[in-house]
C-alpha cells in the first residue's frame, strides 16, 4: 500500500488542493455513474454536464487555465446543446431508455471492473511516487506560442479537419 | 499531489464510459458515452504534460476537444438519418451488416 502511504505524506503538504480534488473526483465518478444508467435521456445529458465542469475543475487544479476555460466553452456550451438538440429531434427517445437485458449489462460491468483492474495495477506499479509541483501555471501565450510555432501542421490538420466534419454533418444530414 | 491520482481518476472515468458504450442501446447515450472516455484521455494529457512541465500535453487535450466536437457533429447526424430512416434509434435493431 505504498499508493496510500504516499498520499497520507502528500496530503499534508497540499491540503486544500487535495481536499479539492477528492470532492470533485467524487462527485465526477457519482454523475458518470449517473450518465451510464439513468433511463431519462436528458437527465443523462445534465449528469454529463457536472462530469465535464468537474474535468473543468481538475485543470485548473493542474494549472492548466486555458484548456480549462476551452472545456467550459466547447464541451458544456457547445456539445452538451448539441447533445439535447439530439434528443429533441429524435423524439422517440426522449422518455425511458428501454433497458438492455441483464445479462448484457452484467459482461459490460465485468469489462468495465476487469479493464479498471488492469489499468490501475499498472499505473500504481509505474507511477508510484509520481509527483506533480505546480508553481508557473502555464500562461495562455505559451500555449498560443506553441500552438502556433511547433504545432503549427497539427493546428491546420486540425482545421481542416473540423470544416471536413462540418461539411460532412451537413451533407449526411440534409433531407432530399 | 500525486501524478496517480488524476490517472486513477481518469481510468475510473474511462471504465465508466467503456461501460456506457457496451450496456447502452441508444445512440446518443452511446455518444455521451464515448465523450466520458476523451474528457478521461484529456485528463491523462493535461496531468503528463504538468508532470513534464512540457506545454505539448495541453496543445494536444486541445486539439483532443476539437476533434470531439467534430465527431459528436458526425455523430449526430449519423444517428438523425438512422432515425429518419427507420423511427427508431435502437442500436441493437441496426444489424443490416450481420451475415
Amino acid at each position: 500500500m505504498s499508493l496510500l502511504a504516499a498520499l497520507s505524506a502528500d496530503a499534508d503538504l497540499y491540503v486544500a488542493q487535495n481536499v479539492f480534488f477528492a470532492v470533485i473526483a467524487a462527485a465526477m465518478v457519482f454523475s458518470a455513474v449517473r450518465v451510464v444508467t439513468t433511463g431519462n435521456v436528458v437527465h443523462a445529458a445534465l449528469w454529463l454536464v457536472v462530469v465535464l465542469a468537474g474535468v473543468a475543475a481538475q485543470f485548473i487544479l493542474l494549472g492548466s487555465d486555458f484548456v480549462a476555460v476551452t472545456q467550459v466553452l466547447v464541451y458544456i456550451g457547445a456539445v452538451v446543446v448539441l447533445f439535447l438538440f439530439g434528443v429533441m429531434l429524435t423524439r422517440a427517445s426522449l422518455g425511458d431508455d428501454e433497458s438492455v437485458g441483464d445479462e448484457k449489462r452484467v459482461m459490460a460491468a465485468v469489462v468495465g471492473v476487469l479493464l479498471f483492474a488492469v489499468m490501475a495495477t499498472g499505473l500504481i506499479h509505474t507511477y508510484e511516487d509520481g509527483r506533480l509541483v505546480i508553481e508557473n501555471p502555464q500562461s495562455v501565450n505559451v500555449v498560443s506560442d506553441a500552438i502556433f510555432s511547433q504545432y503549427i501542421v497539427a493546428f491546420e490538420a486540425v482545421s481542416v479537419l473540423l470544416l471536413a466534419a462540418l461539411i460532412g454533418a451537413i451533407v449526411v444530414a440534409r433531407k432530399d | 499531489m500525486l501524478l496517480n491520482q488524476f490517472l486513477l481518476l481518469s481510468a475510473v472515468l474511462f471504465c465508466i464510459g467503456v461501460y456506457g458504450v457496451l450496456a447502452r442501446k441508444n445512440g446518443v447515450l452511446v455518444l455521451m458515452s464515448i465523450e466520458l472516455i476523451l474528457n478521461a484521455v484529456n485528463i491523462n494529457l493535461v496531468a503528463f504534460g504538468a508532470l513534464t512541465a512540457d506545454v505539448g500535453g495541453e496543445v494536444f487535450a486541445l486539439f483532443t476537444i476539437a476533434v470531439a466536437a467534430a465527431e459528436v457533429g458526425i455523430g449526430l447526424a449519423i444517428v438523425l438519418l438512422i432515425y429518419r430512416n427507420r423511427r427508431s434509434i435502437d442500436l441493437s435493431e441496426i444489424d443490416l451488416m450481420k451475415g
